[in-house]
């Protein structure tokens, strides 16, 4: 095992002439050429258009406007008086953490059921991991499908089982209530997949003769899931479960497509709030503003997260 | 040798419980896909009478939504935009992020490392933030209605996690192969071009599997950027211009979802374990 160093300098006295000046400079300029266009790439097309959201978010810009002027906090406190942006910032919670405690716990399930061989298990994995590839939207119809008020196959199936009475015949999308548990239900059904597929990477690498030997020692299931198991792929369910709030958090696809936000604006999150004002509103000033809410939130959540995982996979 | 009976019991229960564990949940992950392919097939007849059981052909299956589907629809036309969006973006993604995946993996010192973490960082600024400068900016450019407005976007969120994908799969190459190329003489990016690349096959197929799959998940900035029907890409124009005023063509609609679903799906299976390999790896280290 040579260090790339001496490598290269052995490389370089046998083929002094393919090098013009010192070989370290060269690897570096390589380096840099080889980063360089992703890194330009990355700061014009994220860096620069984060920096205008923040403008944005203290002017008066809207789709059509020619001149723009600052009016510093404005926006926000427009934003704020409203009512219906509090319901939006509370949805964002709601959907989020609930979901992903349901994603949490049945990841954890579905992979450790998983961790055992049995016949046709490629096939259970590709109609699990279904739901995570499928473009979201075209999902989300499905469910709205399901969901439908008159022909929906949640009602006919509760019916002709005789789970639901004569009298009850849930309207899914149309009850504040149940209509964000219809958005929860589809959030875990598009996170799940993911999860598990993490949660299965952190379960197999754990080596069997830690089991093995807790069970020697007289260790239960229950004493190996929670001192073993669960500490050893804390890092990784930190991992899973960051992006799952980033994803769930953000995304406005499940709302625009279940219930546009309806009924009464009960469902809106931030993401589809930020639509309606900043594009078919036509009020970029303002969409930008709460679409910016979301940045802090998501910033403390990997900070938190990744010094958590961090801190467990030192000790 | 036989087991006792009360073992055999025990031992039968656990497996039951295990595959009706796993059976509940394919059925919750799969049911919407099923559904779809039922429906695609119903006599709109059949399916608009609630006196039918919804799981049954009542009348004959038909093919008369496909039809609709591909004839009288825009369907053919976004399935082209996809594909044509699909294949240019993947093209920018792995120029600008297979050299920088290697470099990250392999130029090591401080500033490659903060780097790294950096472009892992842009995944906390979404398109939820972004899509409302951007609108501005491709009106500015002029580029609304066009699809290269996706193409030049698109990568800005499938750069940075293929990147980070592809420094893990280049880590996991050894040094030695690439040195043993520049004692025969190769420059060090002729060892990345001629030993390097041929032997990562399997993440850059990875890579291009990932990069697909997100320019098909991807809604809000084609909903964005795109107004004209024959523009959209299937993740827009399904949900919108299928699903218009109070009609719903339930049967083409869900034809269109299972088609556009289940062939990427099945891809993508192939690569799954590569996938979290490389992310998993990736995030922790």
């Amino acid at each position: 095992m040579t260090p790339p160093q001496d490598a290269g300098t052995a490389a370089m006295a046998m083929a002094p002439r393919r090098y013009f000046g010192h070989l370290i400079d060269s690897e570096e300029w390589l380096g840099r050429a080889m980063i360089g266009p992703a890194v330009v790439y990355i700061v014009l097309l994220v860096g620069f258009p984060f920096l205008l959201a923040l403008f944005y978010s203290v002017s008066n810009i809207t789709v059509g406007s020619a001149a723009t002027k600052f009016v510093g906090l404005h926006n926000f406190k427009m934003i704020m008086e409203n009512p219906s942006f509090w319901v939006a910032l509370k949805n964002t919670f709601i959907f989020t953490i609930v979901s992903q405690v349901i994603v949490l716990v049945l990841a954890k399930i579905l992979a450790m059921a998983l961790m055992k061989e049995f016949r046709g298990k490629w096939f259970v994995r590709f109609l699990i991991l279904l739901p995570w590839v499928a473009p979201v939207s075209l999902g989300a119809i499905g469910w709205l499908w399901i969901f439908d008020s008159i022909y929906s196959i949640i009602n006919w199936t509760g019916r002709a089982l005789g789970i639901f009475g004569p009298e009850v015949w849930p309207i899914w999308l149309g009850q504040p209530t149940l209509a964000m548990a219809s958005i929860i239900t589809v959030h875990v059904w598009r996170m799940l997949p993911l999860a598990t597929v993490i949660v299965l990477a952190g379960l197999s690498s754990i080596p069997q003769d830690i089991h093995d030997a807790a069970q020697v020692d007289g260790a239960g299931f229950w004493r190996r899931l929670f001192q073993i198991t669960i500490p050893l792929v804390l890092p990784i369910l930190m991992v899973a479960m960051l992006f799952g709030i980033v994803f769930t958090s953000t995304d406005m696809v499940v709302v625009y497509v279940l219930t546009r936000g309806g009924p009464y604006d009960s469902t809106h999150v931030l993401a589809s709030q930020a639509f309606f004002t900043g594009i078919e509103g036509g009020d970029l000033a303002e969409g930008a503003a709460i679409a910016l809410f979301l940045f802090p939130i998501l910033v403390a959540v990997a900070i938190g997260f990744l010094t958590v995982a961090r801190r467990s996979e030192v000790a | 040798m036989a087991a006792p009976l009360s073992a055999r019991v025990k031992r039968w229960a656990l497996d039951s419980a295990h595959y009706g564990t796993i059976a509940l949940f394919a059925l919750f992950a799969a049911f919407p896909f099923l559904w779809m392919v039922i429906t695609t097939f119903k006599e709109t007849n059949d399916l608009l009478n609630t006196e039918n059981n919804p799981f049954l052909y009542n009348l004959p299956p038909t093919m008369e939504n496909l039809r609709v589907l591909f004839q009288d629809t825009l369907f053919p036309q976004w399935i082209w935009n996809t594909a044509w969006v699909g294949v240019a973006v993947v093209v920018v993604t792995l120029l600008l992020s297979v050299p920088a995946g290697y470099a990250l993996a392999r130029l090591s010192g401080k500033w490659a490392q903060r780097l790294a973490i950096a472009i892992f960082l842009t995944y906390l600024v979404p398109p939820t933030i972004l899509f409302i400068p951007f609108a501005r900016v491709v009106g500015d450019l002029g580029l609304q209605d066009s699809l290269w407005s996706l193409v030049l976007v698109y990568p800005s969120f499938a750069v940075p996690f293929c990147t980070w994908l592809l420094m893990g799969f280049f880590k996991a190459i050894p040094r030695d192969l690439e040195e043993a190329a520049m004692i025969d003489g190769l420059s060090r990016f002729g060892a990345f071009l001629r030993v390097v690349v041929p032997v990562s096959t399997a993440g850059i197929l990875t890579v291009i599997i990932f990069a697909f799959t997100l320019v098909m998940q991807e809604f809000i900035y084609a909903l964005t950027f795109i107004t004209a029907a024959s523009k959209l890409t299937l993740s827009v124009g399904v949900p919108t211009f299928l699903v218009r005023g109070d009609v719903y063509f339930w049967g083409s609609l869900m034809g269109a979802c299972a088609i556009a679903s289940i062939p990427i799906a099945i891809l993508y299976n192939f690569f799954v374990n590569r996938f979290v390999a490389g992310f998993t790896v990736g995030a922790i280290k």
